[in-house]
C-alpha cells in the first residue's frame, strides 16, 4: 500500500471522542488534558520540591536554629529536591505539558498519533510521581544520597534512605523512563508523520525543533539512566556487585567485590548530561517563539537556529564526563571532554545572538511573556559563561564541588528554563484556558523572581571562589571562611524565601484568572503559528472543525513589508504580491505547499 | 522600559560586586597559580561577553520599545554577521581553552621524584600513609582491613614494612617540593581538598587516583571532603601541615612504620596495675566511675578510644580549654604516663576490669531519643556499643558523663581545638541536638540500649 500523510487521509481515522465525564477529563486521550494533566502534576510536585529548598536555605543560612533539620533530614531534602526539580518538573513539564499540548496544534494535528500511550504515559508518570512522594512515609524516609545517585554511598548505612528511600527512588525513576518513553516515541513520531499539508520541518516553529530534540535526546539517552537503575538495585537487593568493589563499610566487612562506582558515573552523566539540554532546549524553542511574537519580528538566522539545536544535541553525548574532571578517572579524558564542551559553546552562543538580534530593529512590546523572555537571555547568557569556568577542565579543578558549581546549574538550567516557563505560561495561557492571565500581578510576580532569583544565585558563586563546598550541613568553624561568608549566606536564604513567596502571587493569578481573566480571542497577542488559528479557543476536541489547516509559510512572518498587519498566519495563502521569506530562492525552505 | 534600566543595573551592580567582593580566591599556597591565571583570563573574555550582550540587548529595548508607528524590520538572515559572530565566538573560547589545556597537561603529569604519601579516606576520617625508607608503598587489599590493621597492607609484602603510618587526619608535607597524593578509599567516595592548594581528587573505593602539587608556604591548612559521603560528609575534616623540608623529615621520623607497630607488644596488664593506681583515686579501683568526683566509667570503653584520649590530654589536644574543669583535671594525670607503653598497660589492666553497666542517672523521652539516636548510631553503632575503627562505645557507660560531653562539644569547650578532628567531628553533630532536653532524651535511650 502506498503511504498516504496522516494529513491526507484526516476523515478516514476515528478520532476516540469522549462521551463521558471520565473519558474527557480523567481517562482522556485528547493531548490537551493530558498536557494540563501532566502540567498540573509537574506543577505540584514541583512546590513540594520549592518547600524543600526553603528548608535547606533556613538550614545553610540559620544554622543549627530549627530541631526538625537534622543531617538526616538535610540530605534527604538536598536529593528530593534535585531530583524532582530536574526530572519530575522540568522534564515533565516542558515535555509532557508543552510538549503535549503544542505539537499537534503547532503542526495543525487532530492529536497524537497515539493518543492511548499518550494517556497511558501520564498515568505512568502519575504513578512514579507517588512512588517518589511515598519514599518520605517509609521507614528512613526518602534516600539521601544526592541527586546524583553515586554508589557505594547511595545504598550503604551512613546515607539516610537505605532500607526504603534508595529502592523507592530507583523504582520511581524506572517508572518514569517508561512513562517518558511512551510519550516521546508519541512526540517524535507525531512531528515527523502528523504535520499538516505544507508543514515542511524548515517551516516548524522553533519551540518544536527544541521539543523534537529534546525528546530525541531523552529516548537515547534515558536508557542509561534506566539500566544504571536496574544495576543498582541488582546490587542493593542481590547483591551484585556492579559498582560495588571489595568495601568496608563502618568496621564490617562487605561482600562486594571487583564493581565499579565510576562505571556508574559514566553511565549516570551519559544520561545527564544530555538531560541538561533535555529541560535546556525546550527553552531554547519556546522563547525563541515569545522573542519573535512580542518584538513582532521574524526570528533572527532561523536555519542557524535550526542547526545549533542539531549540533548542541548531538554535542550533548560526548561531553558528560565534564562532570567528572575531579573523579578520579583517566585524567587524560579531561583533554578530550574539555574540548568538547568548550565546542559547545559556540552553537550555544550563536543562539543567545540570535536572540538579541531578533529584538534589534523590532517592535519590542513589553508584555509580561517578554519580559521572562528577555530575563531568560540575561540568566542564560549568565549560566552558561559560568559554564566555560567549569568546563575548562583546569578552572574546574578549585571549583567543582563548591557553591560555583550550585550558582552555575541553578541560573542556567534551574532559573533559566523556568523563566521560559513562567512567560511560555502567560502567553499560552489565553489559548488554553480563553482568558488572559492577570497582567500587574504578573508584572509583580516577574520583578520578584528576576530580582529575588539574582540576588540569590550571584553571590553563591563567589562563595564558590572561597572554596565553601556544596553538600554540606553546616560550615561550623572553617578557618578560610570569613565571617562575613556566613552573613552572605543568611542573605541569600532570606532572598529565597521572598522569591518563593513571589510564586504564591503566580499560583493566585493562575487559580483566579481562570474566573476573573480577561476573556481572550482566538489570538491575543496576533501570533502566526497555527496554535493561534483554531476555529475554537480553547480548542475543541480534533482542535481544528471540519478541515485541517493548511500551511503557506513559515513560522516568522512579522512585519513584513507590504503586508497591512504586522503578521501573517502561517495558514494565509501565499500572495505573489508580497515578498514572503521563504519563497524566496534564497529562503530556508522552498515551500511544498500545494 | 524599566527592564531595560534594571538590566543595565543588573550589569554595573555584577561588576561592582565582583570588584568590591570580599569573597575572592581564598589566598593561595601551592604552584598552581597558573590556574589562578586562568580564570582570570576567563574572567576577562566572559565579562567582556556578558557586559556586551546584555548592554547591547538594554539598548535595543530602548531603542524599539514599542511606539506608534513603529515597524520592525523584516531580516530573516544576515550571513555575513552570523558568520562574524561565530568566527570571532570560536577564537574567544580558543582563548580560554588553550592556555587552560596546557595546564591540564602539567596537571596529569607528576614530576618525577615526587614525595609520595596515600590518602586513606573512610566514614568519616582521614589517614595517611608513607613509603618509607625504600619507597615503595607495600601492597593492600581491602579484605584485609580489620582494627589491628586498618590500612589493609598485606603483611607478606616486604614493601609494605617499612611503611609510615598515620592512623590520623593530620599530615605533614615538605616545603617547596612536589608532592604526589595517592588516594584510596574503603568505602564510598570522598575528595581531599585543601581550598589554598587549588586542586582536588575523588577517592574512589577499588581503585587508587593521584594529584600533585607543590606547596609553597609554610602553614596548616584545613582538609575538606568534597564528594558527598554521606549523613557526616560537613563534619568529615582534616589538616595539611605545610613544614620545612628538614621539620619534615623529623616528623617523618617519629612516626611509626607497619613494622613497628605489628611488633609492639601488647600492654601489659600487670605493668599497668601499678600506673593504675592514680586512676583509680577518681575512676574507682573498678574503672566503675564516681560521679561525685566527675569521674567516667572506664571499663569495658574501647581501648583505641582510651589511648587516644590519653595521648590527646597529654599533647594538650584535650583538657586545656579554661571551662573544661574536669578535663584540665586529667592533664597532669595522663602526663604520669611517660611513653606509649605506658599507655598500652594502663589500657591493658582497665581492659581486665569486670564491666558492669553504669547505673542509668538520666530519664527523658525515649521515644523521641531513638530517633534521635539515628543520627548516632552510624558511628557509635545501633547497640551503642562503639564501632572499633570509627567511634567509642555509649551504651553502659556513665550517662551523666555522655552529657557532659555533649554539652562540652555543643559549646566549643570540647573538640576546637585544631588537632581534635574527631572532636570536631562530635561538635557538629552535638550542635544538632537542640537543648539539653534532646541531649537527656536521647542519652535515655542509649541507657535503654
Amino acid at each position: 500500500m502506498a503511504y498516504v500523510a496522516i494529513a491526507d487521509r484526516d476523515h478516514d481515522i476515528e478520532h476516540h471522542d469522549p462521551t463521558t465525564f471520565i473519558t474527557k477529563y480523567i481517562w482522556s486521550q485528547d493531548h490537551k488534558v493530558i498536557a494540563i494533566q501532566y502540567s498540573i502534576t509537574a506543577i505540584f510536585v514541583g512546590l513540594v520540591a520549592l518547600v524543600l529548598s526553603g528548608m535547606m536555605r533556613l538550614q545553610l543560612g540559620f544554622p543549627d536554629s530549627f530541631s526538625f533539620i537534622t543531617p538526616n533530614n538535610y540530605y534527604q531534602f538536598i536529593t528530593m529536591h534535585g531530583m524532582i526539580m530536574v526530572i519530575f518538573l522540568l522534564t515533565a513539564l516542558f515535555l509532557g505539558g508543552f510538549g503535549n499540548y503544542l505539537i499537534p496544534l503547532m503542526i495543525g494535528a487532530r492529536d497524537m498519533v497515539f493518543p492511548y500511550m499518550n494517556m497511558l504515559s501520564y498515568w505512568v508518570y502519575l504513578v512514579s510521581v507517588i512512588v517518589l512522594l511515598t519514599s518520605f512515609f517509609v521507614p528512613g524516609g526518602p534516600t539521601g544520597a544526592g541527586w546524583t545517585l553515586y554508589p557505594p554511598q547511595a545504598i550503604l548505612p551512613g546515607t539516610p534512605g537505605t532500607d526504603w528511600g534508595i529502592v523507592l527512588m530507583l523504582g520511581s525513576l524506572a517508572l518514569f523512563i517508561v512513562a517518558f518513553t511512551m510519550g516521546g516515541l508519541n512526540y517524535v513520531t507525531t512531528i515527523l508523520q502528523a504535520r499538516a499539508r505544507g508543514m515542511t520541518m524548515m517551516r516548524l516553529p522553533l519551540s518544536l525543533w527544541g521539543i523534537f530534540m529534546a525528546t530525541v535526546l531523552g529516548l537515547l539517552a534515558f536508557p542509561a539512566l534506566f539500566v544504571s537503575a536496574v544495576m543498582m538495585m541488582l546490587d542493593k537487593a542481590l547483591g551484585t556487585s556492579f559498582f560495588m568493589p571489595a568495601i568496608v563499610s563502618m568496621g564490617e566487612q562487605l561482600d562486594y567485590d571487583g564493581g565499579s562506582p565510576i562505571l556508574f558515573q559514566h553511565l549516570f552523566w551519559f544520561f545527564g548530561h544530555p538531560e541538561v539540554y533535555i529541560v535546556a532546549l525546550p527553552a531554547f524553542g519556546l522563547v525563541s517563539d515569545l522573542l519573535s511574537t512580542h518584538a513582532r519580528k521574524n526570528i533572527f538566522g532561523y536555519r542557524m537556529m535550526v542547526w545549533a539545536i542539531l549540533a548542541i544535541g548531538g554535542l550533548s553525548f560526548v561531553v558528560w564526563a565534564h562532570h567528572m574532571y575531579v573523579s578520579g578517572m583517566n585524567p587524560y579524558f579531561g583533554f578530550f571532554f574539555a574540548t568538547t564542551t568548550l565546542i559547545i559553546a559556540v552553537p550555544t552562543a550563536i543562539k543567545v545572538y540570535n536572540w538579541v538580534l531578533t529584538l534589534w530593529q523590532g517592535n519590542i512590546h513589553l508584555t509580561v511573556p517578554m519580559l521572562f523572555a528577555i530575563a531568560f537571555i540575561f540568566t542564560f547568557t549568565h549560566g552558561g559563561l559560568t559554564g566555560i569556568f567549569l568546563g575548562n577542565v583546569v578552572v574546574d579543578l578549585p571549583l567543582s564541588d563548591t557553591y560555583f558549581v550550585v550558582a552555575h546549574f541553578h541560573m542556567v538550567m534551574g532559573v533559566s528554563p523556568i523563566l521560559v516557563v513562567f512567560g511560555s505560561i502567560y502567553h499560552w495561557y489565553p489559548k488554553i484556558t480563553g482568558r488572559m492571565l492577570n497582567e500587574t500581578l504578573g508584572k509583580v510576580h516577574f520583578w520578584g523572581t528576576l530580582l529575588g532569583t539574582y540576588a540569590i544565585y550571584l553571590p553563591m558563586h563567589y562563595l564558590g571562589f572561597l572554596g565553601v563546598p556544596r553538600r554540606y550541613y553546616a560550615m561550623g568553624n572553617t578557618e578560610f571562611m570569613p565571617e562575613s561568608a556566613f552573613v552572605l549566606n543568611q542573605s541569600i536564604t532570606i532572598s529565597a524565601l521572598i522569591v518563593a513567596g513571589f510564586q504564591l502571587i503566580f499560583l493566585y493569578n493562575l487559580i483566579s484568572s481562570l474566573r476573573n481573566g480577561e476573556k481572550a480571542g482566538p489570538n491575543p497577542w496576533r501570533a502566526t503559528t497555527l496554535e493561534w488559528q483554531t476555529p475554537d479557543t480553547p480548542p475543541k476536541h480534533g482542535n481544528w472543525g471540519h478541515t485541517l489547516p493548511e500551511v503557506h509559510r513559515w513560522a516568522y512572518d512579522y512585519s513584513v513589508p507590504g503586508y497591512p498587519d504586522d503578521f501573517i498566519p502561517q495558514n494565509v495563502p501565499a500572495d505573489p504580491s508580497i515578498p514572503a521569506y521563504d519563497q524566496g530562492s534564497h529562503g530556508p525552505d522552498h515551500g511544498t505547499s500545494s | 522600559m524599566p527592564i531595560a534600566v534594571v538590566l543595565i543595573l543588573l550589569v554595573v551592580g555584577s561588576l561592582v560586586f565582583h570588584f568590591l567582593s570580599p569573597w575572592t580566591f581564598t589566598p593561595i599556597a601551592s604552584n598552581w597559580g597558573m590556574i589562578d591565571t586562568t580564570v582570570d583570563i576567563t574572567f576577562v573574555v566572559t565579562g567582556i561577553v556578558f557586559v556586551a550582550i546584555n548592554l547591547f540587548m538594554a539598548y535595543a529595548i530602548i531603542r524599539y520599545r514599542h511606539r506608534e508607528g513603529l515597524t520592525a524590520k523584516y531580516e530573516p538572515e544576515n550571513k555575513k554577521l552570523e558568520v562574524w559572530l561565530t568566527v570571532l565566538t570560536t577564537i574567544g573560547v580558543a582563548a580560554m581553552l588553550t592556555p587552560g589545556l596546557f595546564v591540564w597537561a602539567k596537571f596529569v603529569t607528576v614530576p618525577a621524584g615526587a614525595t609520595e604519601i596515600e590518602v586513606v579516606g573512610q566514614q568519616w576520617r582521614w589517614s595517611y600513609r608513607l613509603p618509607g625508607r625504600d619507597g615503595e608503598f607495600g601492597s593492600v587489599d581491602a579484605k584485609l582491613i580489620d582494627p589491628e590493621n586498618p590500612f589493609g597492607i598485606d603483611p607478606g609484602d616486604p614493601n609494605g614494612r617499612d611503611d609510615v603510618l598515620i592512623d590520623d587526619a593530620i599530615v605533614h608535607i615538605p616545603l617547596g617540593e612536589p608532592v604526589r597524593f595517592w588516594l584510596r578509599s574503603k568505602d564510598v567516595l570522598h575528595n581531599f581538598t585543601v581550598a589554598q592548594f587549588r586542586v582536588k581528587m575523588d577517592l574512589v573505593p577499588g581503585m587508587v587516583s593521584y594529584m600533585w602539587l607543590e606547596p609553597t608556604k609554610v602553614g596548616e591548612y584545613e582538609v575538606l571532603c568534597e564528594e558527598l559521603c554521606g549523613i557526616a560528609h560537613h563534619a568529615m575534616r582534616g589538616r595539611v601541615i605545610v613544614d620545612e623540608p628538614e621539620d619534615y623529615q623529623a616528623w617523618v621520623d617519629s612516626q611509626s612504620t607497619f613494622a613497628e607497630i605489628q611488633a609492639r607488644p601488647p600492654g601489659d596488664a600487670a605493668l599497668g596495675a601499678a600506673s593504675y593506681a592514680v586512676c583509680a583515686a577518681c575512676h574507682g579501683a573498678q574503672g566503675e566511675g564516681q560521679l561525685a568526683l566527675n569521674a567516667p566509667k572506664l571499663s569495658g570503653q574501647d581501648s583505641r578510644y582510651l589511648k587516644k584520649q590519653l595521648r590527646n590530654y597529654k599533647l594538650g589536644i584535650r583538657g586545656t580549654h579554661e571551662e573544661d574543669v574536669y578535663g584540665r583535671q586529667m592533664q597532669p594525670m595522663a602526663a604520669t604516663l611517660v611513653n606509649d607503653a605506658m599507655i598500652d598497660n594502663v589500657v591493658a589492666y582497665i581492659l581486665s576490669l569486670p564491666d558492669t553497666p553504669a547505673p542509668a542517672t538520666i530519664s527523658g523521652d525515649i521515644v523521641h531519643g531513638a530517633k534521635l539516636y539515628v543520627l548516632c548510631a552510624n558511628c557509635h553503632g545501633k547497640d551503642g556499643q562503639g564501632i572499633q575503627m570509627n567511634a567509642p562505645r555509649q551504651a553502659g557507660m556513665s550517662d551523666w558523663y555522655l552529657l557532659s560531653q555533649l554539652k562540652n562539644f555543643k559549646q566549643g569547650v570540647r573538640g576546637e581545638h585544631p588537632y581534635d578532628l574527631h572532636g570536631k567531628q562530635m561538635g557538629f553533630m552535638a550542635r544538632t541536638l537542640h537543648d539539653e532536653q534532646a541531649m537527656r532524651d536521647v542519652i535515655a535511650y542509649i541507657n535503654t540500649l
